[in-house]
């Protein structure tokens, strides 16, 4: 007889071409909170859906027992009727629903399939005196802030007689006051017996709260640190978690350096919705012509808001600071005006915010800069398709033709199409955010290649990464950011990712 | 044998292409044999063209709009609005017909303006605001014409709808010439065109297209113009309508095809982010795109009046749905994005025959809505049957897709399988 309430044994999830994880181990005790650490990617939350049964039962080897019982889940109303809930970071609440309503959403308190409106008002009542919220239950959850959503969330776990409670990233949206409530609230769950998961980034809250915790990397786990046993400082945890080498992944680069290209100063961003939030604070960064400059930060650090925000205020509001190109000050106000300074962001997110899918290839590399081929405002096709298929042979796209769909590439040649399409562009300083993620090995090495001859071309590079070792194999430079802050910038030489990740996480201005 | 192959393949990825000829020419067969040959008389061919204009007119603006991944459901009244001023204005403040043609078109591009307005630069869905500009230009008409009919309209104006270009022959050949010499140039005109693009397609190495079927469509094309040409040629000659008609499809198809504007409209419907983030401005190219379809909405209105020689309170009264249906039919996208000038005309064709042939049949007014709503059915459902048969290779992203604009960009995160932990 054991006191773990879960172990997962020899777990191996494997996507089209992905080990996400492999041999997975983790053993949960009884009563504790147990944190959960690694990289972005390194199978955290791939771990946590197979446990939840996202991905049910037979898509994935091992075993899970819960409470000593094998379980194979089939779907979330499986491991929840069990007892495990799992809240992610994006809330699954309905808008405009009441927080009682959200509460009882798919578990309605009906009497001959009419809901029994008292009985649900006041259920939901002692559910939010248990988590400390005293907001009134006919709330609307858009009425709240995210903090509060947070906790109804948590309600309605508790509503379902959760055993074992499972948080991803639960801090990660929310200002520090919300975050000790919520931290406050794990611990008083866990005195009345109530075990937890927590997947966190922040290390500093990992040792406020945690028993143990568990380190993830590239899909294995590492190891299992005893909080209470040894004194483990964050170093130690950092060590856990980027321990790895650099191996021979990257081009060699010898980089030629110039004047200051861009300089940003007292950039500050304050959240679209929740406008009392600042996302990006006073950042101040440069980039100088022929050089690799990396931001390294975790997520929800305000990486891709602080360029977005700067590429034609295209993330947030009440932006304040000022953007320097060549010495002069610009305004970046549109899109179009941060284009027309040579600024140019190719996003993360390509198939959302980078490219029209239901078009060709064509279409797609001359979308940015379609006045270098039209005149009087009309398009000079035969120009476009040498331009376009110009690309094509240069960035070897694996496609037919430049007239093929964007939307049947792989990932890997999708980037290369939001590549080539700033490339024609020819912006003097080019933001790239993520821009190997999602795309295999053999493409990352061709895209880092062409991020050098952009770079000798006499552009200024930003690279956003998740990823520090593509940060440490390209950069010349490195900024980190944690929670909107530019915390160190970090020459080539001195940059390790315990260096980086000691930044990364670090909490306040010292 | 493995030409054939080929070919067969290539055809089953433009299925939707072929699939609307052959409906096209499968409904038009079925109406020549069961009408008895009336529909392809000389007589009713003009007919067919002539009384199907301003829907077509008007589906050459919606499919834009809907490729914009916008809607306009206030055509119709427009039609009746601008219908009704162009009467006021004629024969009531005696305003010569050229100036109040020029007056009206001025109107239709101030109601683009209205709606436009809101819905580019307001934010409010083009859904509401046209559903809105349907009530109220209804209104504006009957204000306007205190619920009075207008008539009759100086000759002039009239031709606009119902005129024809002069007989060369001076009424004694069998076969207009002028038309025959239009028609001929046309179809001239066509081929050369299609070939050189073919050329310039083949330099580029971006030719997939099969020969064969090259050399059918453009053949295919060619015949029905000479026919239709002919056709007319044997009746009263050249509609002036069509020429207007024939003018707006070789413009707005170039437009769509290759200018800046037209490009724009393509990346905003196919994705408005990527559109925002490649420096597209969004909001002033929605704002002209609703300016043009007012405009167009006003040129149909003047055919439609000038046609029956008469302002009516109630004219134009349905005809936003069926310009909706001719771009679906035609295969446009529901979520923008797709769509050609081309397919919006042939859809505007498949309604227009079925409505004159069934007339001609003596089908009741009941059972033509009803055939023409599982016609609409019938076609997006072949749309949608197609996408999914291809895989969805855009599905799953544009599905999931709910975020607001400029909301947080890393929150809301599509979450890869793979990698976000």
């Amino acid at each position: 007889m054991t006191t773990n309430i879960l172990e997962m044994r020899g777990i191996t999830k494997t996507f089209p071409g992905v080990k996400a994880l492999q041999d997975v181990s983790l053993e949960v005790q009884r009563g504790h909170v147990h944190a959960i650490c690694g990289e972005n990617g390194a199978g955290k939350s791939t771990l946590m859906k197979v446990l939840s049964g996202v991905y049910p039962a037979g898509t994935y080897e091992g075993e899970i027992h819960f409470e000593n019982e094998l379980c194979e889940f089939k779907d979330i109303k499986g491991s929840e009727a069990a007892g495990i809930v799992i809240i992610h970071q994006e809330l699954a609440l309905s808008p405009y629903l009441s927080i009682a309503e959200n509460i009882f959403l798919g578990n309605e308190q009906a009497r001959n399939g009419f809901v029994d409106w008292n009985k649900t008002n006041l259920e939901a009542s002692k559910l939010l005196a248990r988590v400390g919220l005293n907001d009134n239950p006919i709330t609307k959850i858009t009425d709240l802030g995210v903090g509060k959503q947070q906790l109804v969330e948590i309600a309605k776990a508790l509503s379902k007689r959760v055993k074992l409670l499972i948080l991803d990233e639960p801090t990660a949206a929310l200002n520090d006051e919300d975050s000790a409530h919520l931290l406050r609230l794990i611990k008083h769950l866990q005195a009345q017996g109530i075990t937890s998961i927590i997947i966190s980034h922040k290390l500093n809250e990992i040792k406020a709260i945690a028993d143990k915790v568990t380190i993830i990397r590239d899909g294995r786990t590492i190891e299992t640190l005893d909080m209470h046993k040894d004194d483990i400082s964050e170093e130690r945890i950092i060590k856990g978690m980027v321990g790895r080498d650099l191996d021979h992944r990257y081009p060699e680069h010898e980089p030629s350096i110039g004047e200051e290209i861009l300089r940003v100063e007292d950039w500050t961003v304050h959240h679209p919705v929740d406008q009392s939030r600042q996302v990006v604070k006073n950042a101040s960064f440069n980039v100088r012509a022929g050089e690799i400059v990396g931001i390294a930060g975790l997520m929800g650090a305000g990486r891709t808001e602080l360029a977005m925000s700067i590429f034609g205020h295209s993330y947030g509001a009440k932006i304040s600071g000022h953007v320097y190109k060549n010495g002069q000050e610009i305004r970046t106000n549109t899109v179009a005006a941060a284009i027309k300074h040579g600024i140019a962001y190719a996003t993360e997110d390509r198939k959302h915010y980078g490219l029209n899918l239901l078009d060709n290839v064509m279409r797609n590399v001359s979308g940015a800069a379609l006045d270098k081929l039209s005149r009087w405002g009309w398009v000079d096709s035969n120009k476009e398709n040498l331009v376009a298929e110009g690309y094509r042979r240069s960035m070897k796209i694996k496609a037919a033709t430049v007239a093929a769909v964007t939307g049947k590439l792989s990932g890997g040649n999708q980037q290369k199409v939001v590549l080539s399409k700033w490339m024609f562009a020819n912006p003097d300083v080019l933001i790239l955010d993520e821009p190997t993620r999602g795309i295999d090995v053999g493409a990352k090495y061709e895209i880092y290649t062409i991020i050098n001859q952009l770079a000798d071309e006499g552009k200024g590079i930003v690279v956003i990464s998740s990823e520090l070792p593509e940060l440490l194999g390209i950069c010349d430079r490195i900024y980190t950011l944690s929670e909107g802050r530019i915390t160190a910038n970090i020459p080539r030489e001195k940059a390790t990712a315990e260096y980086l990740m000691q930044y990364m996480t670090l909490e306040k201005e010292a | 044998m493995f030409a054939l192959r080929s070919a067969l393949h290539y055809l089953a990825g433009q299925l939707r292409q072929v699939g609307l000829f052959i409906a096209l020419i499968v409904i038009i067969l079925f109406f020549q044999v069961s009408t008895n040959g009336i529909t392809l008389a000389p007589i009713n061919v003009s007919n067919l063209i002539v009384q199907n204009s301003y829907i077509l007119i008007l589906a050459i603006g919606m499919v834009m709009v809907i490729i914009a991944g916008h809607i306009d459901l206030s055509v119709g009244s427009v039609v009746a609005f601008v219908g009704a001023m162009s009467g006021v204005m004629i024969t009531q403040w005696g305003v010569p017909w050229w100036l109040a043609i020029i007056l009206c078109l001025a109107i239709g591009a101030l109601v683009g303006m209205w709606q436009g307005f809101w819905i580019a630069y307001f934010g409010i869905p083009a859904f509401i605001v046209t559903l809105a500009g349907m009530l109220t230009f209804r209104g504006l008409t009957q204000i306007a014409l205190q619920n009075q009919q207008i008539s009759p309209f100086p000759d002039e104006f009239r031709s606009l709808g119902s005129g024809f270009l002069p007989d060369l022959g001076g009424g004694t050949s069998a076969l207009e010439p002028l038309t025959m010499i239009i028609g001929i140039v046309a179809t001239i005109a066509l081929v050369v065109q299609d070939l050189r693009q073919r050329a310039a397609r083949r330099k580029h190495n971006l030719e997939d297209e099969p020969f064969a079927w090259f050399v059918c469509k453009m053949v295919f094309t060619a015949l029905l113009i000479l026919l239709i040409t002919y056709l007319l040629a044997g009746y009263r000659g050249t509609p002036i309508v069509l020429i207007v008609l024939g003018l707006l499809t070789v413009a707005y198809s170039a437009v769509m095809a290759n200018s800046v504007w037209g490009r724009h409209i393509y990346a905003i419907g196919g994705n408005r982010f990527a559109a925002e983030l490649s420096g597209v401005k969004v909001k002033r190219v929605t704002f002209t795109l609703f300016v043009n379809m007012g405009v167009l909405a006003a040129l149909a209105g003047l055919v439609f009046t000038a046609q029956l020689n008469l302002a009516n309170p109630k004219a134009g009264d349905g005809f936003e749905l069926d310009a909706i249906a001719a771009v679906f039919i035609g295969g446009a996208a529901v979520t923008g994005g797709i769509g050609t000038v081309m397919g919006a005309l042939i859809g505007g064709l498949i309604i227009g025959i079925l409505n004159n042939g069934m007339s001609i049949l003596g089908v009741g007014t009941e059972y033509q809505q009803l055939i023409k709503g599982l016609v609409l059915l019938a076609a997006v459902a072949f749309d949608v049957f197609n996408k999914r048969r291809a895989g969805g290779s855009n599905g799953s992203g544009r599905q999931r897709r709910k975020t607001t604009p400029r909301s947080a960009p890393s929150e809301a995160k599509t979450r890869t399988p793979v990698a976000s932990a």
